[in-house]
């Protein structure tokens, strides 16, 4: 049986934290599953978590009015979800729906950000992992909202 | 010195400016603005063969030339495709025409993708948009030789899932169990079960050996050049990337300059080049 050690020191967001670090992580993480259509978060809901996704593919998605539910991208396997439970007022801002089976490691966001209060290394350590999360989302995002293929015969 | 006997006429290569008839034999629309050209020698002397990368210039008469690139299957002797969209005047032209009617061949022209070299190896096939059909042609000689090369990959990005190319050929790809396809778009609805995102997340999630990869890259510049800057991330080298550039082309055989990008001519020099020889090109905002 996979141990939450194991599935976090084998996720390409935890694998090469050091001991002490990984060993309070897995204090604030539990093995969580949605079926396909679930959704694991509301645009609204407070967010107290976010996942390490081990497998199957999470969309996320917002209501866009006349545009309807509309998905703005889709995390998969190796990849993590959300960072809301960082930044007050700690809230989604989008709906997050699993598209088929999803796996995922689900960690306690409140029980961490008191840890990182109390050691700001572990606090840095990890703000460094979502820092870098954050700017290759924005990279991404840059590059989707200049609708390169629109004018490309 | 003259070597032929002088009642002996030299066979005409054709001209390269001269096109050839061709008669169209089947419009297929792929997507909103997509279409594809089936055409046929309309003289008799069948198609001239051509290399995945090369592409013909098109004179549809009335309405002017443009350059296209050849999306069939290079083992087809009897037809030639081509995909377009519907976006200038004479692409539109293009799209309007129906079967029997007769358009102007040119071509084959340009430099062919690295499809040989990169036996051995494994390749990762990278399209954005429409830049699958310039591609398409590497699909079916890398699945006609599977057993010629290592891992396969196809990562192809595009708008939205109605703008996909192919579908259907997609699909069969998707259900071999030796080639390995990755769609994404940059914008679906809810009810797409597939990723969404741009083409350059996909290049983290797919399985090669970027010590031994050769890259085929298509698609609109700067996609090309985040697609470029991904691989180098992984490890692939600047000189096994391969990328499709495309400026205005003209002639096509690299008299009027129309398409020159420094000291290269498009149309002649490549479209297909290797990344480290463009790329320096690529950052000069004059050219």
């Amino acid at each position: 049986m996979e141990t939450l050690e194991r599935i976090l020191a084998e996720h390409p967001f935890s694998r090469d934290l050091q001991k002490p670090y990984a060993e309070l992580l897995v204090g604030c993480a539990a093995n969580v599953r949605f079926e396909a259509g679930e959704f694991l978060f509301r645009e609204g809901d407070e967010a107290n978590q976010f996942y390490l996704i081990r497998q199957g593919i999470v969309s996320v998605e917002i209501f866009a009015g006349p545009s309807g539910q509309t998905t703005i991208t889709t995390m998969g396997e190796g990849e993590v979800l959300g960072w809301s439970w960082l930044f007050p007022p700690y809230r989604w801002k989008f709906d997050a729906r699993a598209v088929e089976l999803t796996r995922a490691i689900a960690l306690d966001g409140k029980c961490l950000r008191a840890k990182c209060e109390a050691d700001h290394d572990l606090g840095y350590e990890l703000l460094k992992r979502f820092a870098l999360m954050v700017e290759q989302r924005l990279d991404a995002t840059r590059l989707q909202l200049l609708n390169v293929y629109e004018s490309h015969a | 010195m003259n070597l032929m006997p002088e009642n002996e006429v030299m066979p005409a290569a054709p001209h390269p400016m001269a096109p050839l008839p061709f008669r169209v034999q089947r419009v297929r629309r792929e997507t909103r603005d997509t279409f594809t050209l089936e055409l046929q020698s309309a003289n008799g002397a069948g198609r001239p063969s051509f290399l995945a990368g090369q592409f013909n210039m098109v004179y549809v008469f009335g309405a002017g030339e443009v350059p296209m690139s050849i999306t069939g299957d290079p083992a087809d002797q009897d037809t030639i495709i081509h995909t377009t969209r519907s976006v200038g005047m004479v692409s539109q032209a293009i799209c309007k025409l129906k079967s029997g009617d007769m358009v102007g061949l040119r071509g084959p022209f340009g430099t062919p993708w690295p499809v040989e070299e990169a036996a051995g190896k494994d390749v990762v096939v990278v399209a954005g948009g429409i830049g699958l059909a310039p591609l398409r042609p590497v699909v079916y000689q890398l699945l006609a030789d599977r057993a010629k090369f290592g891992k396969v990959v196809l990562i192809y990005g595009t708008r939205t899932p109605a703008d996909i190319l192919y579908q259907k050929e997609l699909a069969k790809w998707r259900s071999r169990l030796d080639f390995r396809v990755a769609v994404t778009v940059d914008r679906a609805p809810a009810a797409w079960r597939g990723s969404v995102g741009v083409v350059t997340t996909l290049i983290p999630k797919v399985s090669f050996d970027p010590q031994r990869t050769v890259a085929m890259v298509c698609g609109p510049e700067v996609m090309m050049r985040f697609v470029a800057r991904e691989l180098e991330a992984r490890g692939v080298e600047k000189n096994r990337i391969y990328i499709s550039m495309e400026r205005n082309m003209k002639c096509a055989v690299g008299f009027c300059g129309h398409c020159q990008l420094g000291p290269q001519f498009i149309c002649k020099d490549g479209a297909v080049f290797r990344y480290d020889r463009i790329r320096p090109l690529l950052g000069i905002r004059e050219l």
